[in-house]
């Protein structure tokens, strides 16, 4: 699956992301996903003829945000331009975007590569507007009509092209993973690809490695998974090996990927072969921007996600995974803190709480939410105190690791705490010496083959019999003294 | 009742006349008179009634929203008005009714006035003659045989022919300005920025500017008042406070620098046109006015400037009439073809020239040879004005090198954009100007004085029309239609 080595594969990633404005970029209109169709439009939005349009202030701090959080500078005054094309899916038949005068330039984005990093450079971030949605019944080559959706069109976007020095479709997805989550820290996207708020196209070229002189480039476009972005430039770049191989001219064009099929393939140029007659869009001014303005929006700048993840290692001793994965999100990191603090330090110097806490988080609640929703955590019925009520519980006794999960399952589904349902339930565990001898003693008579086997060294038994024990209190007994108890009568007998 | 609207608000008040009475008499005008100037697109007898009765109620009470409330006027038929069509003189917007109304339009219902009808103009705004409509052309209401200038050819014959008692219209290079000098009424360009856009329908939109054309100066003085100002939907337009022009006009000419540029007098222009102006400039002088000359050499790059900037703008904003949305649409086999057909028979001849004009000028290799060069020429009028009014307080010269011609005459596209050079480096430079009457040719054809300020200067360059008007007798002559 490997692109040869005599080969270097160079890629740039152009990144759109829909920002959670409440408002479009050029008007009013509300942004929700998923509304009935053409119900969140107006005359601006649908290109009607006379209107104008007018900057979202929101859009830019979002903009400038970002740029901030890459280290981009900031354009003291940046413009907009009309960028031409004819498709039904743009009202104006020409998009309100940034050209000459972006609003930042040159920044960079710190990736994990090989247990090492890697600065990926980005060249240039600028706002735009988004396009509506084409509706066809039946495919596109079959439909006899389409309809066109304009709720999207207009909605805030801002395009961030990186450098092209991603070395691999790896890296590449590496990089729009950690774009991403800068993104959803900053809470200027929700970084849902699949709804379409987080959209790559990519530029990939081969050289022979040693070479400088960039090789030519094919665009891709329709990469709306992580996945897919891995996939469709390892395709890619085997493609190219290929025809290189054997002395083949690359072609400079624009390739679909088609995720179901595997592969990439042209789009008739003739599609693509734009000239997009940009200039300065007259209706709006230059839009200068305050120096002050800027200034606050970096000193309002959260810890991102590199910098959280560093510290989660230092401070809380989780493993690099574990500050990874509770990274992914600003509300999944803010929930981690909160938890761990929320039930105190590790007593003594054990400090075993925030990895325990971690395991719960990893391996209970992530499972339980909907992984396309960034913000589903905040929403979900164990709040951080609940979380750390019911890791108390386990830690001082009162109930095993294994009820604590089904205790866990009925807080999600009641939302009620921990000790209400263990009280409620009486799920505490039977820690009574005398109650368990007599439950062990009735167990033990009950299966005389498993002490056989396990006098005749098969070591396996016990665990049958702890089972057994454990079946006999509804998995209220707790182990460790079902454990300590059983081997102290097997002793004996 | 064909008197000017201060008067007409008089009368209200006084009691000797209703809204109703005049608005019925105007459309009773235009029911007669109409079908031989053709200034009229859309009449809205029921929508003009109705708002007249309303507003009769108001003088009724004592309670009239200000000095336009029952006045009678037409819009250019480029100002969106909700609910009622917009056609921009095109088979393209033939059926295209609005949703919404022009911010100049909200303003002007909120002032009361009572908008009679949509006026005519040369498809998109693309003409100076309006005989280039895609339904019928306008006629001079002093001579039927002849243009009334364009675009907003509509609008200044509905004023000249009594067809309302005033009138907006949009001026990209001269499309006020220039109507209104051949029709002999006041027409004027405020400073780009001035009024809204909101709601014009764009032709070149870094040159558009919405403006009144009126019987005198104190009615274009009330007529600006009324939409002048900031709107938050257009980031173009420009925050500063609105003067109260009516208040300025009585200060006079005495002691202003007028600046005469030679290089609006030129060679092949209609004598009678130099001399009309030249007398005028007298008069002013006779006023108490200081006439100095100044140079504006880069005038006469400034059509070829216009002419790239213009097409550029328009190819752009045009794109937009497709077939998919609204207006027009010629189906086809597929969308491509569904496009192209509504746009070949949407637009006329001179709409399809300049939007291949303008998308040659911005295509990739030409840009910067054309777009880029004409936006330097453009840097360079504004920087040549500027110089010009560091000296002089304003400019005064003719609005059109000739009267009106007839119809068909000018056939030669170049000929009919020649008749736009005094008046397009007010659009490049974005100052404001007005025309305002200065005599009759020896045809009884009217010639128009242009007077240019600095930006946001209304007040001034309206207080010296108003100065020049009341010390001359033309406003008191009127075409013979009926």
């Amino acid at each position: 699956m490997t692109t040869p080595d005599r080969y270097e594969v160079v890629i740039g990633l152009e990144v759109h992301a829909q920002l959670r404005t409440k408002s479009k970029m050029f008007c009013g209109c509300t942004t929700t996903f998923g509304a009935p169709p053409n119900s969140q439009t107006c005359p601006v939005c649908q290109g009607m003829p006379g209107v104008l349009p007018v900057v979202n202030r929101r859009a830019v701090e979002f903009g400038i945000r970002t740029a901030l959080a890459f280290s981009c500078r900031v354009n003291p005054a940046c413009r907009f331009a009309r960028k031409h094309y004819y498709y039904p899916d743009m009202p104006k038949n020409y998009q309100i975007s940034q050209y000459e005068e972006p609003l930042a330039e040159d920044g960079f984005l710190e990736i994990e590569v090989d247990g090492g990093s890697r600065k990926i450079g980005i060249q240039r971030l600028h706002l735009e507007e988004d396009v509506g949605k084409l509706l066809h019944e039946g495919t596109l080559e079959t439909a006899q009509a389409s309809l066109v959706d304009f709720n999207r069109s207009g909605v805030a976007l801002m395009e961030t092209v990186s450098r092209p020095e991603l070395c691999s479709p790896e890296e590449a997805a590496a990089y729009l993973r950690a774009f991403r989550a800068v993104l959803i820290f900053l809470e200027v996207c929700d970084g849902n690809m699949e709804e379409g708020s987080l959209r790559c196209d990519a530029n990939i070229s081969l050289r022979p490695r040693g070479q400088t002189e960039l090789g030519t480039k094919v665009e891709i476009k329709n990469l709306n998974s992580f996945r897919n972005v891995q996939r469709a430039l390892e395709f890619e770049a085997r493609r190219q090996a290929q025809a290189l191989d054997v002395g083949e001219r690359i072609v400079q064009e624009t390739r679909l990927w088609e995720a179901d099929r595997g592969y990439t393939r042209s789009m008739r140029s003739k599609e693509f072969a734009h000239d997009y007659r940009y200039f300065p869009e007259p209706d709006l001014v230059p839009l200068r921007l305050d120096r002050a303005w800027v200034d606050e929006i970096r000193a309002a700048l959260p810890e991102l996600p590199r910098a959280r993840r560093q510290r989660f290692v230092t401070q809380y001793g989780v493993p690099a995974y574990d500050a990874e994965v509770l990274t992914q999100s600003r509300a999944l990191a803010d929930y981690y803190e909160a938890s761990v603090q929320a039930w105190g330090p590790s007593p003594g110097n054990r400090g075993d709480r925030p990895k325990t806490v971690s395991n719960w988080i990893m391996s209970e609640l992530l499972a339980a939410l909907p992984g396309d929703d960034e913000l589903a955590i905040q929403r979900s019925p164990i709040t951080p105190a609940r979380l750390a009520g019911l890791l108390r519980l386990i830690e001082d006794g009162t109930i095993s690791g294994k009820i604590a999960k089904d205790v866990f399952q009925k807080m999600l589904a009641s939302g009620d705490d921990a000790a209400a349902i263990v009280g409620r339930e009486g799920l505490t565990q039977v820690a009574d010496e005398a109650a368990l001898s007599q439950i062990i003693v009735s167990v033990m008579a009950a299966n005389p083959k498993a002490i056989d086997d396990f006098k005749r060294g098969k070591k396996e038994a016990k665990g049958a019999l702890v089972g057994q024990v454990m079946k006999a209190t509804g998995g209220k007994a707790n182990p460790a003294l079902v454990n300590r108890l059983l081997e102290d009568k097997l002793s004996k007998t | 009742m064909h008197r000017p609207i201060h008067e007409l608000t008089d009368a209200y008040r006084r009691g000797d006349l209703t809204p109703t009475a005049v608005a019925e008499s105007y459309l009773a005008r235009i029911a007669a008179l109409d079908e031989r100037v053709g200034a009229y697109l859309t009449v809205v007898r029921e929508h003009a009634l109705a708002a007249a009765q309303e507003s009769e109620r108001r003088w009724r009470a004592g309670a009239p929203l200000g000095p336009l409330d029952g006045a009678p006027l037409a819009l250019k038929d480029v100002l969106c008005t909700r609910g009622v069509r917009t056609t921009c003189g095109s088979k393209m917007l033939e059926a295209f009714v609005p949703p919404y109304d022009a911010t100049v339009v909200e303003r002007l219902r909120a002032a009361g006035a009572v908008v009679l009808g949509k006026t005519n103009l040369d498809e998109f705004a693309m003409g100076s003659s309006t005989e280039h409509s895609a339904f019928h052309p306008t006629r001079n209401p002093w001579d039927l045989s002849r243009v009334p200038g364009g675009s907003s050819g509509g609008s200044a014959a509905a004023v000249a022919g009594g067809l309302a008692a005033g009138a907006f219209g949009s001026d990209t290079g001269g499309s006020i300005r220039q109507p209104a000098a051949f029709c002999g009424v006041v027409g004027m360009k405020p400073t780009y920025g001035r009024v809204s856009r909101y709601g014009l329908v764009a032709l070149a939109s870094s040159l558009d500017q919405i403006g009144p054309f009126a019987q005198d100066v104190e009615d274009t003085a009330l007529l600006l008042g009324a939409i002048a100002g900031h709107d938050r939907r257009d980031s173009t337009s420009i925050a500063a406070p609105v003067p109260d022009y009516m208040a300025e006009l009585p200060r006079g000419v005495d002691g202003l620098t007028l600046g005469l540029p030679d290089e609006y007098f030129i060679d092949g222009m209609d004598p009678e046109v130099e001399r009309a102006v030249r007398q005028a400039i007298d008069v002013l002088r006779g006023l108490g006015a200081r006439i100095e000359r100044v140079s504006l050499p880069t005038t006469r790059h400034s059509l070829a400037a216009y002419y790239i900037i213009l097409p550029a703008e328009a190819s752009s904003n045009l794109a937009r009439y497709d077939g998919v949305k609204y207006g027009l649409r010629v189906p086809g086999r597929d969308l491509v073809e569904m496009e192209s057909r509504t746009r070949a028979a949407g637009f006329g001849a001179e709409v399809r020239r300049r939007i291949m004009l303008g998308t040659y000028a911005l295509s990739a290799g030409y840009y910067d040879a054309y777009y880029g060069k004409a936006q330097s020429v453009r840097t360079l009028v504004r920087r040549e004005f500027g110089a010009a009014f560091a000296r002089v307080d304003l400019i005064v010269a003719p609005t059109t090198p000739n009267v009106a011609f007839k119809h068909g005459e000018k056939e030669d596209p170049l000929s009919m954009y020649l008749n736009d050079v005094f008046t397009i480096p007010g659009n490049l430079s974005g100052i404001p100007g007005v025309s305002v009457p200065c005599g009759f040719s020896g045809a009884g054809l009217p010639i128009g004085l242009q007077i240019l300020g600095r930006p946001l200067d209304e007040a001034r360059v309206l207080r010296a029309a108003y100065a020049y008007e009341k010390a001359t007798p033309w406003r008191a002559r009127r075409p013979e239609l009926a």
